[in-house]
């Protein structure tokens, strides 16, 4: 037993996960001083999955297309959820948006510019204007770098590599965390007040995903462990464009920003296909459209020679192409030899997004749990059954910030600090040592790579009651296995150890999407049931809350809330806001062909 | 073409260690960092290697391949053909573990570099061409590649008196962004240390993201040093003036 090398600190608002989100809500929670903040990561500053975004950042400054509005925003986000989010959390989203991308300008971003010198914005897949202000293809490293550095000339503690395994409670109220340093296995014990969730999503579930190794859902995990109500665990989003080969980089991303500046869609056939499945928007169609459009092209046998489609974006300047999406031409090149200015290159669906997650407060962002709350991708609630492109980056400027200032504000109304028994703690040791007492006990990765099959099989972008089954029931033995794995070597920087953990969360999360997925029995948005091939308006009129119990998940249908008149005369509006007078000609800006 | 190749890493710690031998089915595109996570699910699960994205956009999994400075997640395994590919942690970091260093030298330099200060408020008019110039720098990954690479930091371990390339990159974006007002070239040249890059431009040439570290950041900085405190008629005109403070030349 190594407790005496416990190391243990204390702070009024603790944030797990150091991606952008986290780093808003630390930087809020921080920026009245006066209370002690800190945030923890599970890799070194400023390598969180927010690096992996790229498009760019929704907001509607109408900078580039004056007419946008806050309103517009809220019509095109509630109408891509398919009228499942949260009405409230949208409208907020949406008018804070805008204010959230110009402040990190005043921080250090340097965004695009418009030929009049203000921040440049792009046309994006489900958007009525062009509105994300963006920096080449690579938005979200820029957003988390000044992020980082804001954060670091601030008086915030920064723990990296750490892995939480725990939320402790005291009582009914989040209390604390426990986990250890993944450099030298050492524990840590943290004390908190108030805790902000922060940890991203759990793409790493699949097998083709755009998803880094830390999207294992962690928080969701934990926060679901302690009684936090989990909604709409089965909104997973595919990005329509990961790229398909080589094998080696199967699933990773080709930004959405490759339409967005003029790419083509084709098929085997040299068929422009989403002129047929969406005549309106075509390539700048939903994400859920167009990645289901390229999975039905493939099945009818136009696919690519490796199974996807053509997406093709060389009638553009070889200099634009290499100005505005400098990243897309210089990965492709070098992982897919290919030379995007000159010729189409293959791409297919790959994991992206849960719109699932933590049920969140839409104005605090608080969870079901006293003292805890969750911002950005493991939150759920403002985007429904689909996320817009570029809504995640502005999700977490906008919550990150008002989980700050909420998790603040509670720490501070707290009379007396929450105390952590050590039974807890002790158990919590006991359990994140359990694996090196079996060093010939099941790998770890053996189990994540099975989960991935099966979850790439059975839970994938085309779901059916008979296939969910049979996947439900491999997770289940799956989980079973897990209890007996185990791990070779020490504790000092050691994967295997590490691994062990992530598979735990994921076996729970992916258990969880299956059973949401079960239960809706229609097709809305990313969730695509063949058995039921229809949005049908009485399910749209429910969100499914899981919550734990010793039996077992336990799911229950909760009413989707009411928006109140003003607001639904927007959504029910035939044309967007601010599009009227546009209205018959093209939903997305003149593009050339 | 071989159906395998093969892979020699390091294993160890501070205390030492020695290269291992691995095989590794090929599979077609394949990069470093693929057969990497190959040996550690199937051979050796304890395989301390750091990355997250494989994409090349987060600059964690930075080694040396066959002795060169390299991401193992852009490295295709292919350009390789025939060798034995040596992969190595990166030398100017204390070793952790295996293929895993203590790069926590960077991020207490980083706290060191004063906060973007503009004094007007966002939004800002600012032209296309006024900032290409510092978006360039912003393409910086913090892989501490250059970092590694620096023989003022590699080879004469002077960390003590020189920021090294990515921070004067970081220094550069500051600078020259057309909305700082802060005065940096006191600590660009004091506790920065400028002055000790000699201009190999290896930094330069091991950066993934193709920055042009040494002419477009260090060498503009070295100009403004110079021009602050080595300008023999700017000196001239300062004594007249009585300001012969070194740290307040202007």
């Amino acid at each position: 037993m190594n407790i005496e090398t416990m190391e243990t600190h204390a702070f009024d608002v603790l944030v797990l996960g150091s991606g952008g989100a986290g780093l808003r809500a630390a930087v809020e929670a921080a920026s009245e001083g006066g209370v002690s903040v800190a945030i923890v990561g599970k890799s070194l500053l400023g390598k969180a999955h927010t690096v992996m975004a790229e498009g760019g950042a929704a907001a509607s400054i109408g900078n580039v297309d004056a007419p946008d509005s806050w309103q517009t925003h809220f019509y095109d986000t509630m109408k891509s959820g398919h009228y499942i989010n949260n009405y409230r959390t949208v409208e907020v989203f949406a008018k804070e948006a805008p204010a959230r991308v110009l402040e990190l300008e005043q921080w250090g971003a340097v965004f695009d510019r418009t030929p009049e010198g203000r921040i440049m914005q792009r046309a994006f897949g489900g958007h009525s204007f062009r509105r994300l202000a963006h920096i080449g293809d690579r938005t979200g490293m820029e957003l988390l770098r000044t992020l980082q550095y804001k954060a670091i000339s601030m008086d915030i503690k920064v723990f990296q590599e750490v892995t939480i395994t725990r939320l402790l409670m005291d009582g009914s109220r989040v209390a604390g965390a426990m986990g250890y340093y993944r450099a030298d296995g050492h524990f840590i014990l943290l004390k908190a007040k108030a805790i902000v969730l922060a940890t991203g999503g759990w793409g790493k579930v699949y097998k083709v995903t755009s998803n880094s190794w830390e999207s294992t859902g962690d928080g969701a995990a934990m926060a679901y462990r302690i009684g936090a109500d989990l909604k709409d665990m089965e909104m997973v989003q595919f990005h329509p464009t990961g790229m398909v080969w080589p094998p080696g980089v199967a699933g990773l991303l080709v930004t959405e920003g490759v339409r967005g500046e003029g790419g083509l869609l084709y098929n085997s056939e040299k068929e422009r296909f989403m002129k047929r499945y969406d005549p309106e928007r075509q390539e700048l169609s939903t994400r859920d459209v167009v990645a289901r459009s390229i999975f039905k092209e493939v099945q009818a046998g136009r696919g690519t020679p490796h199974g996807g489609a053509w997406l093709d974006i060389s009638h553009k300047k070889a200099d634009f192409i290499k100005q505005k999406l400098p990243g897309m031409y210089e990965q492709i090149l070098t992982l897919g030899d290919i030379d995007i200015t000159k010729q189409p290159f293959e791409v297919a669906p790959t994991c992206h997004y849960q719109m699932g997650g933590v049920q969140a407060h839409a104005e605090t962002c608080a969870t079901t749990v006293p003292g805890l709350f969750a911002a950005g991708e493991v939150a759920c609630g403002l985007h429904g059954a689909n996320r817009l492109g570029g809504n995640s980056l502005a999700d977490i400027l906008v919550f990150g910030r008002r989980a700050g200032i909420a998790a603040r504000d509670y720490a501070t109304s707290l009379k007396k600090a929450p105390e952590i028994d050590d039974t807890q703690v002790e158990a919590e040791v006991a359990r994140i040592l359990e694996p090196f007492n079996r060093p010939d006990g099941e790998n770890p990765y053996a189990i994540h790579q099975e989960l991935q099959e099966a979850m790439s099989t059975h839970a994938a972008i085309v779901r059916s009651e008979d296939d969910l089954k049979v996947g439900l029931n491999k997770i289940l033995s799956l989980k079973e296995r897990a209890k007996r794995m185990g791990i070779k070597g020490g504790r000092v920087y050691n994967p295997g150890w590490h691994a062990v953990f992530d598979v735990e969360n994921m076996l729970l999360l992916s258990e969880l999407i299956v059973r949401g997925a079960l239960e809706r029995k229609e097709s809305r948005g990313g969730h695509w049931r063949s058995d039921y091939p229809d949005e049908l308006p009485e399910m749209g009129k429910w969100n499914f809350v899981h919550q734990y119990s010793e039996d077992g998940d336990r799911i229950t249908r909760v009413p989707v809330p009411e928006m109140p008149p003003e607001l639904a005369e927007i959504c029910a509006r035939p044309v967007a806001p601010g599009r009227e007078k546009v209205a018959g000609s093209s939903q997305v800006p003149p593009r050339k062909e | 073409m071989a159906d395998e190749f093969i892979l020699s890493i390091f294993r160890g710690d501070a205390d030492g260690g020695q290269e291992v031998e691995y095989r590794v089915p090929r599979v077609e595109g394949m990069v470093v960092l693929d057969a990497v996570h190959h040996v550690q699910a199937h051979e050796a699960q304890d395989l301390a290697v750091r990355w997250n994205c494989k994409a090349a956009h987060c600059g964690s999994c930075s080694a040396e391949i066959n002795g060169v400075p390299k991401l193992m997640c852009k490295t295709r395994l292919d350009e390789y053909e025939g060798q034995t590919v040596h992969i190595q942690p990166m030398k100017t970091f204390p070793i952790i573990k295996d293929l895993v260093t203590d790069v926590s030298w960077n991020y207490e330099v980083a706290k060191k570099i004063p906060a973007f200060h503009p004094t007007v408020a966002a939004p800002f008019r600012m032209q296309q061409w006024d900032v290409d110039r510092i978006q360039e720098f912003h393409h910086c990954i913090e892989c501490f590649l250059c970092q590694d690479v620096c023989h003022v930091l590699r080879d004469h371990q002077e960390k003590s008196q020189y920021y090294g390339p990515r921070f004067m990159v970081k220094m550069a974006e500051f600078e020259m962004h057309p909305m700082d007002r802060a005065d940096r070239i006191p600590q660009i040249k004091n506790e920065g240390g400028i002055g000790l890059c000699n201009v190999t431009k290896c930094c330069t040439s091991v950066c993934p993201q193709h920055i042009h570290i040494t002419d477009n950041a260090i060498i503009p900085l070295k100009e403004r040093v110079a021009d602050r405190y080595y300008d023999p008629i700017r000196n001239f005109f300062r004594k007249l003036g009585g300001k012969g403070d070194e740290s307040q030349p202007e």
